[in-house]
């Protein structure tokens, strides 16, 4: 074995022109592989970031999907009913507090409860229709992006005052509050509220950013008129491809509709699964372009060895040991262009990294790019497969061929 | 240097030899061959080009199977050996020279010679650079053992491949043309080295050459025309 690898060494140092360009190209097919899939990977998950994240990726409200068993249906051969009422109030969700630690139990991810009302936000004399959210600040940093997109103060600023108020930043344009001012908040059913404005928030989404604030849940509830209630739980999963089957379970264990994101949005979900299949289909074929280049480069130097196969062979070498020789020659290169293909993609990664794209509507941003060994581990695999597969094939051919014709051929 | 060969059956023998190549139309190379190699014999092969005396050495240096006849190496049949035995073989009893020297570029004088010797595996690693370095010595090499081929004449060049054909104290040269690419006096070294071997150690020597005067040279003569032997 140390004869073999020796004998494969000294090839590959003695022929450090050609070993250099062997290692060149499958640098070049990894380097290009791993920048493609950061690249890809890192918009794929831009996109998932930038659209998908800012919405729950589950929620459960107090709704059911179809009406309610009446009692009379249960007791009677039922086909109709009419003249039911639909309550005035919102039933809530019952239990809210058993079913999260019931849904926490198993759920990878996490759940926060909410209290969903409409109301009239009043300042200065001028009035805006508004959906007012209480949230529970420990849990809701856990579902949304919430947390992360105050201004001018922290989601824990509504612990400040009693009936502290977080407003949309075009809201509270819209109406011209600032932090710090009180404004009356009107419930649907004519109650007043005045609350402090301690800080504003801004998704970037504008309908939300005009229309939407946000409380503790004791305060909504006080708007509501309902002490307890919870109308609406907010849930985010680990894999958000699994959102809809998440969904599924939760509404199949509570009753209660739960609607994915998926659901929610299904032109979106087409997207990401073209946006996927892009990602998949960009990447794969680079890596087999790449592979290809170092199939190429290596089975020509392997090629060009069959002399050497023939010598090898009339001195008394195995076919299995000159076999062995040239597939370690190939991965020899095939390792030392992995390695040198590693640091031209990352480079390459860096490099895009910096670039700036400026535009007078946004702040300036740059290319998603992504970070994963797994690419790096996945564009060597490929590589080093091709290489062995490059070195081998062409060495059996050799090595099986009568080193006589080489012999005759070559003399 | 070398120990001597003491072997009373011949070392090789060829018994009613023919190779035929070709799918559908076959090509006769050689033709129902009857020879024995005995040790301390030199034997020289001539005949008309193209008359079959390369595929005879190959043959005998089991580089290649005949289509009919057996090839014994010491009594031994070889014909149902397998490509690594009949490698190993190769590795341990023969050596090949021929007129293209056929060293790996890459590997120094020395580092040709020491191949066979690393691949066989008898010796310790300093044994066989010790080895190495004595057979390139008495070739007339001692100053060049740590060129490349491709810094030495046609003639050292040759001389290396002598001395790895020696490597591992075969008991068979096989030279096809060993002085074809070489002038007078080195030709003239060639057929010395040669001589000693089969005088001094009793290896024998099959050496193909259209060189009359060459083949005077050794103790017998082996003409072939047409793959047979005539
Ligand atoms: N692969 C092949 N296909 C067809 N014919 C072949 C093949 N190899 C050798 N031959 C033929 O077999 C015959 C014997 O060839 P061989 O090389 O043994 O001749 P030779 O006596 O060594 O000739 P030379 O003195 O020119 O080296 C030749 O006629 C040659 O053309
Ligand atoms: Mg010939």
């Amino acid at each position: 074995m140390k004869l073999v690898l020796d004998i494969a060494w000294t090839h590959v140092v003695s022929r450090m022109r050609q070993t250099l360009v062997g290692m060149l190209g499958v640098a070049m097919g990894v380097g290009f592989s791993v920048m493609m899939a950061s690249l890809m990977e890192g918009s794929q998950r831009d996109f998932v970031t930038q659209l998908v994240d800012s919405l729950p990726h589950i929620t459960m409200s107090d709704e059911r999907r179809s009406p309610p068993r009446q009692p009379a249906e249960d007791a009677y051969d039922v086909v109709a009913f009419s003249g039911l009422r639909t309550p005035v109030i919102r039933p809530g969700i019952k239990n809210p507090f058993a079913i999260m630690s019931s849904l926490e139990g198993w759920l990878d991810g996490a759940v926060a409860p909410s209290v969903q009302s409409r109301a009239v936000i009043r300042y200065a004399g001028r009035d805006t229709a508004a959906s007012v959210t209480g949230v529970d600040p420990k849990r809701e940093r856990e579902v949304s992006k919430l947390a992360t997109q105050i201004r001018g103060g922290t989601l824990d600023s509504l612990y400040k005052s009693s009936n502290a108020i977080i407003l949309g930043d075009k809201l509270a344009a819209k109406i011209g509050a600032r932090i710090g001012n009180t404004i009356a908040v009107v419930s649907g059913r004519g109650e007043v509220l005045s609350c402090t404005v301690v800080a504003l928030f801004h998704s970037g989404v504008s309908q939300n950013d005009e229309t939407q604030a946000f409380t503790l849940i004791k305060t909504a509830q006080i708007l509501a008129g309902q002490t307890g209630l919870i109308n609406a739980m907010r849930i985010r999963v680990a894999n958000i491809m699994q959102a809809m089957t998440v969904a599924n379970r939760i509404e199949a264990q509570t009753g209660y509709k739960s609607v994915s994101w998926q659901e929610a949005n299904e032109d979106l979900l087409s997207a990401f699964e073209i946006r996927n299949f892009i990602m998949y289909t960009v990447v794969g074929a680079i890596l087999l372009v790449a592979s290809f280049g170092t199939y190429n480069i290596i089975s020509t130097i392997t090629h060009e060895k069959t002399r050497d196969i023939a010598i090898l062979k009339s001195l008394g070498f195995t076919e299995k040991t000159v076999r062995r020789i040239f597939l370690i020659e190939a991965l020899l290169i095939g390792v030392a262009g992995t390695l040198a293909g590693w640091a031209l993609g990352y480079t390459l990664c860096l490099l895009l990294g910096m670039i700036e794209f400026k535009s007078p509507f946004m702040d300036a941003t740059h290319l998603p790019l992504y970070f994963t060994p797994n690419h790096y581990l996945l564009a060597a695999g490929v590589a080093l497969t091709a290489s062995a597969v490059a070195g081998y094939l062409p060495a059996r051919k050799a090595a099986r061929m009568h080193p006589v014709e080489i012999i005759r051929g070559a003399s | 240097m070398m120990e001597p060969v003491a072997a009373k059956k011949p070392l090789i023998e060829l018994d009613g030899v023919t190779k035929e190549i070709g799918d559908g139309v076959l090509t006769t190379l050689v033709r129902d061959i009857h020879l024995e190699v005995g040790s301390g014999e030199f034997i020289a092969i001539t005949g008309p080009s193209g008359s079959g005396k390369s595929s005879l050495l190959y043959l005998l240096g089991l580089l290649d199977v005949p289509t009919e006849g057996d090839i014994r190496v010491q009594g031994n049949s070889v014909n149902g050996l397998d490509e690594a035995a009949r490698a190993h073989l190769r590795l341990s009893t023969l050596g090949f020279v021929f007129q293209f020297h056929f060293l790996l570029p890459e590997f120094t004088a020395l580092g040709n010679v020491l191949l066979p010797m690393r691949a066989l595996g008898r010796l310790d690693d300093a044994a066989m650079e010790e080895r190495a370095q004595a057979l390139l010595a008495s070739l007339g090499l001692a100053g060049h053992t740590h060129k490349k081929p491709g810094q030495l004449s046609g003639g050292q060049r040759q001389r290396v491949a002598i001395a790895r054909a020696l490597a591992n104290e075969p008991h068979v040269i096989l030279a096809d043309e060993p002085t074809g690419n070489l002038d007078t006096a080195s030709s003239e070294q060639v057929l010395e080295i040669f001589r000693r071997l089969v005088d001094e150690t009793g290896r024998a020597i099959v050496m193909v050459t259209h060189d009359m005067a060459l083949a005077e040279r050794a103790d017998r003569q082996v003409r072939i025309v047409d793959g047979r032997i005539v």
